[in-house]
Order: structure tokens, then sequence, then C-alpha cells
């Protein structure tokens, strides 16, 4: 059994939402100038030039990327020979995101209540925190500041085998057609596949902190991801939606087994500030 | 697309009337902010006729929820926000003289219809690009509804803010233009 302070995951949490924040990943910066290169729109490849200069200037002045600093989602794996001490897991993790939201001045937009008063928490907490517990002593954390301009444009399909990875990819199409402009393409499309509907959505939304260029190991998957990718770039949405053959930097589907009778599709929309950070304990 | 334009506020009718989609601007002048919940209160204010916090007539709005100001900084991060949650709103404001709005992405056509008939833009700016359009912003005041943090309408003094006209005074989008000229229908 190792013993690990709550107030490290604080540390810890705290450390990786400023990094997100801050500076882009490499992975989507490199993807980001072949897009320059690719892309046929004189509007859109100036788009393009912008978003990497923004991306080079927050990271350089440690500046928000994007005003909306997100929701703070974290998928967090936790070895089952840890024991957390001297406090809660729960309340550190949103005590490290309370702290890096005020420190790092990054923007609070959270509201207490979805329907009725929408009075904001002022803390960005609470954080959406999907635990998996996993063999070791370790805790590996990756967080992902959600802007909501792309989470507002993701969809869920209750497809039937029928469909086939032709009705998958053409779900995946048309909820990026429907989009348009509205979710700061170029985007990247998190996709999940099986399960039940609820976790269909949520491997879709980790899919998204996937490396850029590293595709599904199973090629029938990654087949599916380049077919998807070609075909959303075939939209001439293009970058900020102001026309272009750049709409997607990568496609990402995860799968898990599912039910007979169903196949839940669930596509989780990410703006070109695709931001996470992954750090252990 | 034509050469950069530049432009100041507040914008009068005939400046508005010789902006065409796809122009490129820099603006210079004071601009107003107000997204979502500023919104609201606005159209219910108009709707019980009582006055507004902020004049409207010939001004602009930025939608935009900037992030906290780091010292130093005239304003935090402030790119666009996205458009179609105004539109509801939208109309009621066009009738009071607003002649430009700031964000990013799809209008409604109720929100199109009526920038025709009062004559007023719709500009794009680069969704997600928060850092270096806020370089333009070279002051920031809140000038109504404090309470709502980073919803309040605050003032910004401009200067070179980069945008593109996306939806002009004659209903000619952007949106509807471009993309099929790189559209391969497979």
């Amino acid at each position: 059994m190792r013993k690990i302070d709550a107030r490290e995951i604080t540390n810890k949490v705290k450390s990786l939402f400023l990094e997100a924040n801050f500076h882009i990943g490499k992975d989507v910066l490199e993807a980001l100038e072949q897009a320059i290169e690719q892309e046929k729109s004189k509007v859109g490849q100036d788009a393009l030039k912008m978003i990497i200069e923004n991306n080079r200037l927050a990271s350089s002045e440690e500046l928000a990327i994007c005003q909306d600093t997100g929701l703070a989602v974290l998928f967090v794996e936790v070895g089952q020979e840890v024991c957390i001490i001297n406090g809660d897991f729960t309340e550190a993790i949103n005590e490290g995101v309370k702290v890096a939201y005020q420190e790092g001045y990054l923007r609070k937009s959270v509201v207490d209540d979805p329907v009725f008063d929408r009075k904001n928490t002022k803390t960005n907490t609470p954080a959406f925190i999907y635990t998996d517990i996993i063999p070791g002593e370790k805790i590996k954390i990756t967080v992902m500041p959600k802007g909501f301009g792309s989470e507002n444009m993701s969809a869920l399909a209750m497809l039937t085998a029928a469909h086939g990875a032709k009705g998958i990819i053409d779900f995946i199409v048309d909820t990026v057609r429907k989009a348009g402009p509205n979710p700061c393409p170029p985007t990247i499309i998190g996709v999940g596949i099986g399960g039940t509907a609820d976790k269909a959505m949520v491997i879709a939304k980790k899919a998204i902190a996937r490396p850029i260029g590293k595709h599904n190991a199973n090629p029938k998957y990654a087949q599916m991801e380049q077919e998807a990718l070609a075909r959303i770039n075939q939209l001439g949405i293009g970058p900020a939606g102001l026309g272009g053959n750049i709409t997607a930097l990568a496609v990402h589907i995860d799968y898990l087994p599912t039910h007979i009778a169903g196949m839940p599709v669930a596509v989780n929309v990410c703006c070109h500030a695709a931001r996470h950070a992954y750090g252990e304990i | 697309m034509s050469e950069e334009i530049k432009i100041t506020t507040p914008l009068d009718e005939s400046t508005v009337l010789r902006l065409k989609a796809g122009d490129m601007v820099k603006i210079t002048g004071y601009i107003y902010t107000g997204r979502d919940a500023a919104h609201k209160r606005l159209y219910d204010l108009i709707k019980e006729e009582k006055d507004l916090p902020i004049p409207i007539a010939g001004q602009v709005i930025y939608y935009v929820g900037p992030a906290p100001a780091k010292p130093g900084y005239a304003t935090g991060p402030a790119g666009p926000t996205t458009s179609y949650r105004m539109d509801p709103y939208t109309p009621a404001l066009l009738e009071k003289g607003l002649k430009g709005m700031i964000g990013k992405g799809l209008r409604s056509n109720e929100v199109i219809t009526s920038m025709k008939k009062n004559k007023a833009v719709y500009f794009a700016a680069i969704g997600g690009a928060a850092a270096l359009i806020a370089r333009s912003i070279k002051k920031s005041e809140v000038i109504a509804y404090p309470d709502l943090g980073a919803e309040a309408i605050y003032l910004y003094y401009v200067e070179d803010f980069p945008a593109i006209v996306c939806i002009d005074a004659y209903g000619n989008n952007l949106y509807e233009s471009e993309p099929p000229k790189y559209r391969i229908e497979s």
C-alpha cells in the first residue's frame, strides 16, 4: 500500500490545468502547421497562421490560449494499492482546479444551476471527474479544460448493427457538417462506439486527448478514422468556418463491447485549442 | 477578398453600407461586450420599455466573456464566443439601432432579416485566437452588470481589432458563399 497525500493531488491537478491552458500540445501545433501547407483557401491559411501565432503568444507569456478555459474535466486512473491520506480525493481535485483558475487568471465558467439561477460558482468547480481503478500504486491524471463552443456541437446516435461502419461515418460527418463554423474549426473529433449511451460519450471525450497522428490500434477502426477525416475535409467548412479544405485535424475513434441490440455512437467535438495535459503521482 | 479596410466606431449607416462580406477590417474606437446573460437583461429591459444601461444606436457589441487580466494587461484573453446563443435577443437590439456585432459562427434567419432591415453588419473574429486578439484591446472597464463577472458588459477601447465582414447589410453571408467553393461531393 502506497500512501499519497491529498495535497499532492491538489498540486498536481493545479499544475496540469495551468500547463493545459497555457501551452498547446506539440502534436496540435505540428498538425496546425501541416494544415497551412494543405489549406487551399487564403483566408483559411490566414486563420491558421493567426491561431498558431496565438498559441505561441499564450505559451510565451503564460496566458490562456482561449478565454473559454472550459469546464474542468479529468480522467483519473487510481492504482488499487494507493491509500489517500490527509484529505478527500474529490475535494483535493476541486481545490487544485480552484487554485489553478484563480492563480492562472483563467475564466471561471461554471454555473451552479443549469436551468434557473445560473449563478457562477466563481471557482470553476465542481470538476467533472471520471475515475478508473487500475492495478498498481500510481495515480495517473489527464486533465482537459473543455470549451463549450465545441462541446455544444456534440451528438449521440443510438444506431443499430445494420448501419455498419458506413452509417457511423455518415453520422460523424453529418454532426460536423451541422456544426459548421460554430466549434472553432479545425476541430479534433472524438468518437466513442459501443458500450452504453453514457459510456460511449465518455470514451469519445477521452479519445480527444489521444496524440494527433496516433490511430486506433485496430486497423479496421484506424481505417474508419481516416475515411471520416477525409470526408469531413471535403465539407468545405475550413478554418474558422470561412471556407477551406481543412475542417478537422484528426478523428479519434475508440470502441467498447456493446449489447446485442445496439450500436451507440457518440461524437464529442473539440476546437483547435485541444487542451489537455497528463501527469502521474 | 478585398484589401484591409480601417473603420472607426460608432458606425454610421454609410460605413455599414460600404462594407461587403469578405472585407478584412481593422476596427478602432469604443465597443461594448455582451454575451448570454447581459443580452437577456438588455432584451428584458427593451420588452419592458425601460432605459438601457448602455447606448445602442450606432454601436458595436462584441460577443465575449474575457478571462481575467493579468497584472500589466488591459484585459485577459478575449476571443469571440459563438453567436447563435444571442440570436433570440438580437433583433430587438437591431431595432434600437445596433449597427455591428462581432462574434463567430452562424446566425438565424431572423437575425439576418433584421440586419438587412436595420442596416447592420456581422463581423467574425477568429475563435480561439484570444490572447492575440486581446492585444488590440487597449482599455477595458466594466460599464454595466458587474455582478455577472466575465459576462458583465465591458466598454473596450480597441485599436486595429482584426475581423472579417461575415454577413453584410445586404444579407451576403460568407458562411454560405465560401464553403461550397471547397466542397467535394462524395
